[in-house]
């Protein structure tokens, strides 16, 4: 196999310097055309529906100016409308399903890179992807036939004994405490739970990636200090997942913002701030897109667009701001 | 985690010179002390887990009638789950010290965390299937449409085959578009590259934002107001496509970022073209997880319910043209049939979203069996068929060489 050549012939001339950029082939020059336009494309459906939007939403915002803001009503056939109430009721479910979210992932992620180990460990690590698959009307009508009534008594304790906390009692427009079940059953705090319950996945999955990179050689450095799990987790883990934490959580809460179908399903829509969130009657930016899509004018559409874009422009902000944390984080960009 | 006490302590042998502690090891053999599982729980632990247990469910029953006003099973279970972290932190700290009860209080609550959240989701799904299990074992509930049978028809008539079609013509339109552009995309943000593709991986970043409302409301205004003017499977199919694409592209980019360097490197060390390599090596080596990435966009588009509301339109009649008419799917139609306050249209309801839960999981299973593992990682099976291959190769390979010199060995003397 090994032949040995005979050295060619030593020639005069120097030889010629040859250039390290090879010509293209016209299969490649086809392919990477090819890629280049499936990239254009991409961005230009994104870049369509964003200048759609808000041309379309420019009219509407040309009428309100910056009342849109801060005007609660919603009736854009008499020309006041604005989104307060609705971004209120969105945040406020928003924060409500982070508040029962993020504790429920942060403790799975942690158990499922600490605690549970081998086959029923790989076992629920895909668990948690099919959930996140889970489609949002199963929950929505988990939400409506069995939370709704299983969740009053709850509120109607909370109301009760933490009352004194403005933003759980629940009263009437004389400030009554009311105790009815009415007064209860389509609040903030049900569609918050059933829409924390829907974004658990998608965090749990994120934080376990970030959980799981932890160095070997620290935790054990960590265990041989004296550690207990408890103290290696705290010291060790938390500090270098603390990207995937926070980027988790807010992968979550952007899409906790834009929920639609199970919130529009659960809530009785009202377009006044209700800052008692146990009480029945709050509202979300999407649930009332889906309520006034249909009978909407031209300019009401306009209107709707608005309110879209000003969601659309809240979940940007904070997915850009989750990715540059989670990509600046010790645990590193593969996470995202 | 579990304190060792020594009961009987080795005879130690003090080294004066340099100081340390040799342990004098018995030279007759291997120890055979029973071995100690290093991850079991003493009888002490099992002991305080179980005497908390009892102690909350004790505590939550007497003051659960009696007591606190609180009623209802979630509210006992609030009581007793509290009950059971004070009993626990006390049991343990009448034998550990203070690191040892938050060692175990914390594991306790992970536990916690993972039994809730496993037992929600796991209640769910239960939920819906034994809701649904009313309309689920007629027949004709996959067989017939919703055309002839009105609300108050029993569950014997009437089904969903509409929608079922519906989903599954929306769902191929959109597979059409999203696979050759989010994979074409996909490879061209990781093999062709510049800062055109750091570019377009922002833009198809910021796409996942996105609120599935807002991709509805989109197409309803620019397609249906501006081009086609009425409802139609397209439409809806169109709308899919917005959520579903930087899905697609997002998990396509991480699998292709898996393909390791090296082969690539050996590609092109073999001289073929860029083209060459993305099609013989890059691809095939991240084939399964490309697969996984579409069939998971798939489950997600398909489960999509505000875009197709705003889109598609409702109908009971079996359309089977997405250009023209509305065009129902699952999802919707499971929102159509709870809005009814009648039993047996509800029970149609959380038949129908039993349907689709189980096509999910059905795409879930599918996607992990073809690729539950990392790009160039072999199942046995494919390993077996690829070393058979480099055997027949390398037999091939002696006998040819041994053809070579049988040859030069006739042509030498």
């Amino acid at each position: 196999m090994t032949e040995v050549t005979a050295p060619p012939p030593v020639t005069t001339q120097p030889p010629k310097k040859r250039s390290l950029v090879a010509r293209r082939s016209a299969q490649d020059t086809v392919f990477q055309s090819v890629a280049y336009t499936a990239g254009a494309t991409t961005v230009g459906i994104m870049l369509a529906v964003g200048l759609f939007l808000s041309l379309r939403a420019g009219d509407a915002l040309k009428v309100a100016g910056i009342s849109f803001l801060f005007e609660q009503e919603w009736s854009p056939q008499t020309q006041t409308f604005g989104i307060a109430a609705v971004l209120f009721g969105t945040v406020t479910i928003a924060i409500i399903a982070m508040c029962v979210g993020v504790p429920l992932a942060l403790g799975t992620a942690l158990l499922l890179s600490e605690i549970v180990r081998g086959r029923l460990r790989s076992f629920l690590v895909s668990l948690v992807d099919l959930m996140a698959a889970v489609p949002s009307i199963v929950f929505g009508l988990w939400g409506v036939f069995f939370l709704q009534s299983a969740v009053i008594p709850v509120s109607k304790w909370i109301s009760t004994y933490f009352g004194w906390i403005p933003i759980f009692a629940v009263t009437d427009a004389s400030g009554n405490a009311l105790t009815e079940a009415s007064a209860f059953t389509s609040s903030a705090f049900i569609a918050g739970i059933v829409v924390g319950l829907m974004v658990v996945p998608t965090q749990t999955s994120v934080m376990r990636e970030a959980f799981s990179q932890a160095p070997v050689g620290e935790r054990e450095g960590a265990f041989a200090l004296g550690a207990t799990r408890w103290g290696m987790i705290r010291t060790v883990v938390l500090p270098f997942g603390r990207g995937g934490i926070i980027g988790g959580t807010m992968l979550g809460l952007g899409r906790a913002l834009g929920e639609t179908i199970a919130v529009y399903l659960i809530i009785s829509p009202i377009f006044t701030i209700n800052w008692e969130v146990l009480r029945t009657g709050t509202n979300s930016v999407s649930a009332l897109i889906a309520l006034r899509y249909g009978e909407a004018s031209e300019f009401a559409l306009s209107a709707l667009m608005a309110a879209g874009l000003v969601l659309f422009l809240i979940t940007l902000v904070i997915n850009f701001t989750a990715s540059s944390i989670v990509a600046r984080s010790r645990s590193g960009a593969e996470s995202g | 985690m579990t304190s060792v006490t020594e009961d009987s302590a080795p005879p130690q042998i003090v080294d004066t010179r340099s100081g340390t502690t040799v342990v004098d090891r018995p030279v007759t053999g291997p120890d055979l002390r029973e071995r100690r599982g290093v991850r079991q729980s003493t009888l002490d632990e099992k002991f305080n887990v179980l005497g908390a247990a009892a102690a909350a469910i004790a505590i939550a029953t007497l003051l659960f009638g009696w007591i606190t006003p609180l009623n209802g099973a979630i509210g006992w279970v609030i009581v007793a789950f509290i009950s059971f972290i004070g009993a626990y932190v006390l049991l343990v700290s009448l034998r550990s010290d203070r690191q040892d009860v938050a060692d175990r209080v914390a594991t306790v609550l992970l536990i916690s965390a993972g039994v809730v959240l496993f037992g929600a989701l796991a209640f769910i799904a239960v939920y819906t299937v034994v809701r649904g299990s009313e309309a689920l074992p007629h027949p004709n509930f996959f067989t017939e449409t919703m055309e002839l049978a009105g609300p108050l028809d029993p569950l014997t008539m009437g089904g969903i085959l509409h929608a079922i079609v519906g989903s599954l013509i929306q769902i191929s339109i959109a597979l059409v578009i999203t696979i050759p552009l989010g994979i074409t995309t996909a490879v061209f943000l990781n093999e062709v590259g510049g800062p055109f593709a750091r570019f377009v991986r922002t833009i198809a970043d910021a796409m996942t934002a996105l609120p599935s409302i807002v991709a509805g409301l989109f197409v309803y205004a620019a397609i249906i107001q501006l081009i086609t003017h009425q409802r139609s499977g397209f439409a809806a199919a169109m709308a899919i496509t917005v959520m579903m694409l930087p899905i697609v592209i997002r998990a396509s980019d991480v699998v292709l970022r898996l393909v390791p360097g090296n082969l690539r490197e050996a590609s092109y060390a073999l001289g073929t073209t860029r083209w060459r390599t993305v099609w013989h090596v890059v691809l095939p080596t991240a084939r399964s997880g490309l697969v996984t990435a579409v069939i998971l966009g798939t489950a997600r588009g398909i489960g999509e319910t505000s875009p197709v509301l705003l889109t598609s339109g409702v109908t009971a009649v079996l359309n089977l043209n997405p250009f023209s008419g509305p065009m129902i799917s699952l999802p919707l139609q499971v929102f159509d049939f709870v809005k009814s306050p009648e039993p047996n249209m509800i029970a149609r309801g959380f038949g129908t979203a039993a349907t689709l839960l189980i096509l999910v999981l059905v795409l879930f299973l599918i996607a992990r069996a073809i690729g539950g593992r990392g790009p160039g990682q072999l199942s046995p099976r494919q390993q077996r068929a690829v070393s058979a291959e480099s055997l027949r190769d390398a037999r091939r390979m002696m006998m040819r060489e041994s053809a070579r010199r049988a040859r030069t060995e006739e042509e030498a003397p």
